[in-house]
C-alpha cells in the first residue's frame, strides 16, 4: 500500500506540474520564422500531429524533414478522417497540431473556442476519379459513373472527401447510386485497389498511393478547390514545437514536399 | 471488504494474529480498491451513455429514417445469421464433439479462430475469400454474376462469420457432457439415427443450442468492422445500427445515442435471458 500511495502521490503531484510547464506562461508562436533557417534549435518534447487520412505519405515526409531540424521533438501522427479527428479534439484529445482536408472541420473547432489563434492554410487539392490502371471501362467523364455497369464508391457525406465528391457531382448533375459510402477517402481507394469497386472519387494526391490504379482528371470547371487546414488547439501540450511545425508546414521547405505528394500550392 | 475492517480486531490477541490479521487487510484493501476502479471502468460509460440520451425525443427519433432503416436492417441480417449459423454451426459442432479424425483438434481451434480475431482482419479475409477478385468470389461472380461485397447477403455472411464460432463453441460443449447412454439406449429400443438425433440429441442439447444462438445473435448484432470491411455501408443494404452510430456520431448524435440505447438493452436482455449460465454466482 505504501509503495501505492507513494506513487499515485507522485503522479499526483507531477501531473499539474509538467503539464504547466509545457503549456505554461511560454506564449505563443503566431507564426513562427520558416524553422528551417534556424540551427540549433531548442524545441523538444512530443509533437503530436493529427491529419486527415489524405495528409498520411505527404505528412510522414514532412515530419522526418521537421525532425532534421529540430532533433529533440519527437514527432507522432495520428491520421483518420478529419471529421473523426475534430471530434476527439473537442474531447480533448492531447493534439498539438490538427491539420483538417477542410476549412469546416477546423472552423467547428473554432466555433466550441478550443482553437488558439486562427487556422491557417496549408496546402490545396483537387478530386479526381480513381480506377483499375488501364481503365478497362472506359470511364472517361463524372457522367459514367452512374452506369449501371460501373461499380462505384465514395466517401459519406460527414467525410469531407464525401461532401466535395457530393457537391461535384451535383455540380455536375450526375446522379449517381454509390454501393458503398466508406468512413474516409482512404477506404475509397482501397476499393479500387482491391478490385471490389470499378471507380470511386478520391483527392488527386490519394491516386499515386494506390496499386494498379490510374486517375481519370476531373476538369478545373468542375472540379472544387480543396483547402487543408492547420489549427493549434487551445490546450496543446507543446503549442511552442507545434508553431514551428506549421511554419515548417508552410515554409518553402515544406511546400515543396507537400507538392511532391500531389498536393498544391494554397 | 466487510469484515475485515482493523477496528473490528481484537486487541487482546497479540503476535501471530495480529500479523496475520495485517497480512489480510492490506491485499483486502488495494484488491478491493482496484476492483472498483476496475467495475467504474465497466460501468460509468454505460451510465454516462443512459445519462446523456435524449429520453424526451426518444419516440421522436424512432421514426427517424436512418434510424428505421438500420434497426430493420441490423433485424433482418442478424436474425438470418443466427439461422445460417444454426444450419452450418450445429453440425460442425457435432462433427467436432462426435468424430475422432485426424486434424481434429486443429480443425477446432481454428473454426473457432474468428472469435479472437480482430473482426477487421475477418473482413480483409472475406475479401480475399468471397470479394470480386476473391478465391471464390470471383468464379462466383463470373458464373452467376452475384457478388457478395456491397450486398446484405454480404452483411450477412460477415456477421456469420464472427458470430458462428459462439454458436459452435456452446453447441460442442453441450454435446460433451449430453449423456450419450440416452441416446444409445433410444438405438437399442428401435430407434433410427435420424429418430435419435431429433427425439434425443436435440432436446438434450437444448439449452446449450438456445444459449449459442443468443450468444451468436448480440455478437451478429453488433459486428462492425467486418461488416464495414467486407460489405461497405450504404444505408438501407449494408448500414447496420454499429455502422449508423459510428456515422451518425458526426452530424446527428442524438440519433446515434438512440442507436447505442438500443443495442445496449438488447446486450442486457441477451444477459438476462443466459443469467443461469453468466449470472449465477458459483
Amino acid at each position: 500500500m505504501g509503495a501505492l500511495r507513494a506513487l499515485v502521490a507522485v503522479l499526483l503531484v507531477a501531473a499539474p506540474a509538467l503539464a504547466s510547464c509545457a503549456t505554461g506562461a511560454q506564449g505563443r508562436l503566431a507564426d513562427p520564422p520558416a524553422a528551417g533557417a534556424r540551427s540549433g534549435s531548442d524545441l523538444t518534447g512530443d509533437l503530436l500531429v493529427f491529419a486527415a487520412g489524405s495528409l498520411t505519405e505527404a505528412f510522414e515526409e514532412l515530419g522526418g524533414a521537421f525532425r532534421h531540424v529540430h532533433p529533440d521533438v519527437d514527432v507522432m501522427f495520428s491520421f483518420a478522417g478529419s471529421q473523426v479527428l475534430a471530434r476527439q479534439i473537442a474531447h480533448g484529445a492531447p493534439a498539438d497540431v490538427f491539420a483538417a482536408a477542410a476549412p469546416a472541420q477546423t472552423d467547428w473547432l473554432v466555433d466550441r473556442g478550443v482553437v488558439a489563434g486562427e487556422p491557417r492554410v496549408l496546402a490545396s487539392n483537387r478530386l479526381a476519379i480513381v480506377v483499375a490502371a488501364g481503365n478497362p471501362l472506359g470511364i472517361r467523364t463524372l457522367a459514367d459513373l452512374a452506369r449501371p455497369d460501373v461499380t462505384f464508391v465514395m466517401a459519406a457525406e460527414e467525410v469531407p472527401a464525401g461532401h466535395y465528391a457530393r457537391a461535384v457531382l451535383w455540380a455536375a448533375d450526375v446522379e449517381v447510386s454509390p454501393a458503398s459510402l466508406e468512413i474516409d477517402v482512404r477506404a475509397v481507394l482501397s476499393r479500387v485497389v482491391l478490385g471490389e469497386a470499378d471507380a470511386g472519387i478520391v483527392y488527386a494526391s490519394d491516386v499515386a498511393v494506390g496499386d494498379g490504379v490510374a486517375s481519370v482528371e476531373i476538369p478545373p470547371a468542375r472540379n472544387v478547390a480543396v483547402t487543408y487546414m492547420a489549427a493549434i488547439p487551445r490546450d496543446a501540450p507543446n503549442p511552442r514545437a507545434a508553431g514551428a511545425f506549421v511554419g515548417f508546414a508552410r515554409s518553402p521547405d515544406g511546400q515543396a514536399i507537400l507538392r511532391r505528394h500531389g498536393l498544391l500550392r494554397p | 471488504m466487510t469484515g475485515h475492517a482493523p477496528g473490528h480486531r481484537p486487541r487482546r490477541q497479540e503476535g501471530g494474529r495480529r500479523r496475520a490479521g495485517r497480512a489480510l487487510t492490506a491485499p483486502t484493501t488495494v484488491l478491493g480498491a482496484l476492483g472498483m476502479v476496475g467495475m467504474a471502468l465497466l460501468i460509468l460509460p454505460l451510465w454516462a451513455l443512459v445519462a446523456r440520451s435524449p429520453w424526451r425525443d426518444l419516440v421522436d427519433l424512432l421514426g427517424d429514417r436512418t434510424v428505421r432503416a438500420a434497426l430493420r436492417l441490423s433485424l433482418v441480417t442478424s436474425l438470418a445469421a443466427v439461422a445460417v449459423s444454426t444450419l452450418l454451426g450445429v453440425p460442425l459442432a457435432w462433427l467436432l464433439a462426435r468424430h475422432e479424425f485426424p486434424g481434429r483438434a486443429m480443425l477446432r481451434a481454428l473454426s473457432l479462430l474468428p472469435m479472437v480475431l480482430p473482426p477487421v482482419v475477418g473482413g480483409v479475409a472475406l475479401l480475399l475469400a468471397f470479394g470480386r477478385r476473391g478465391l471464390l468470389g470471383q468464379p462466383l461472380a463470373q458464373l452467376t454474376g452475384v457478388t457478395l461485397p456491397f450486398s446484405t447477403a454480404g452483411v450477412v455472411v460477415a456477421e456469420s462469420f464472427v458470430s458462428m464460432p459462439f454458436l459452435v463453441v456452446t453447441v460442442e460443449s453441450g454435446l460433451r457432457i449430453a449423456d450419450r447412454r440416452l441416446e444409445d439406449a433410444a438405438a437399442t429400443l428401435g430407434a433410427g439415427r435420424w429418430t435419435v438425433l431429433r427425439r434425443v440429441t436435440l432436446p438434450l442439447i437444448g439449452p446449450s443450442l438456445a444459449a449459442g444462438m443468443a450468444l451468436c445473435w448480440a455478437r451478429a448484432l453488433g459486428e462492425f468492422g467486418a461488416t464495414l470491411t467486407f460489405a461497405g455501408n450504404l444505408p438501407d443494404r449494408t448500414q447496420t445500427m454499429p455502422l449508423a452510430v459510428y456515422l451518425q456520431l458526426e452530424r446527428q448524435p442524438e440519433v446515434a445515442y438512440l442507436l447505442s440505447l438500443l443495442l445496449l438493452a438488447v446486450s442486457v436482455a441477451v444477459l438476462i435471458t443466459l443469467r443461469d449460465r453468466f449470472l449465477r454466482a458459483p
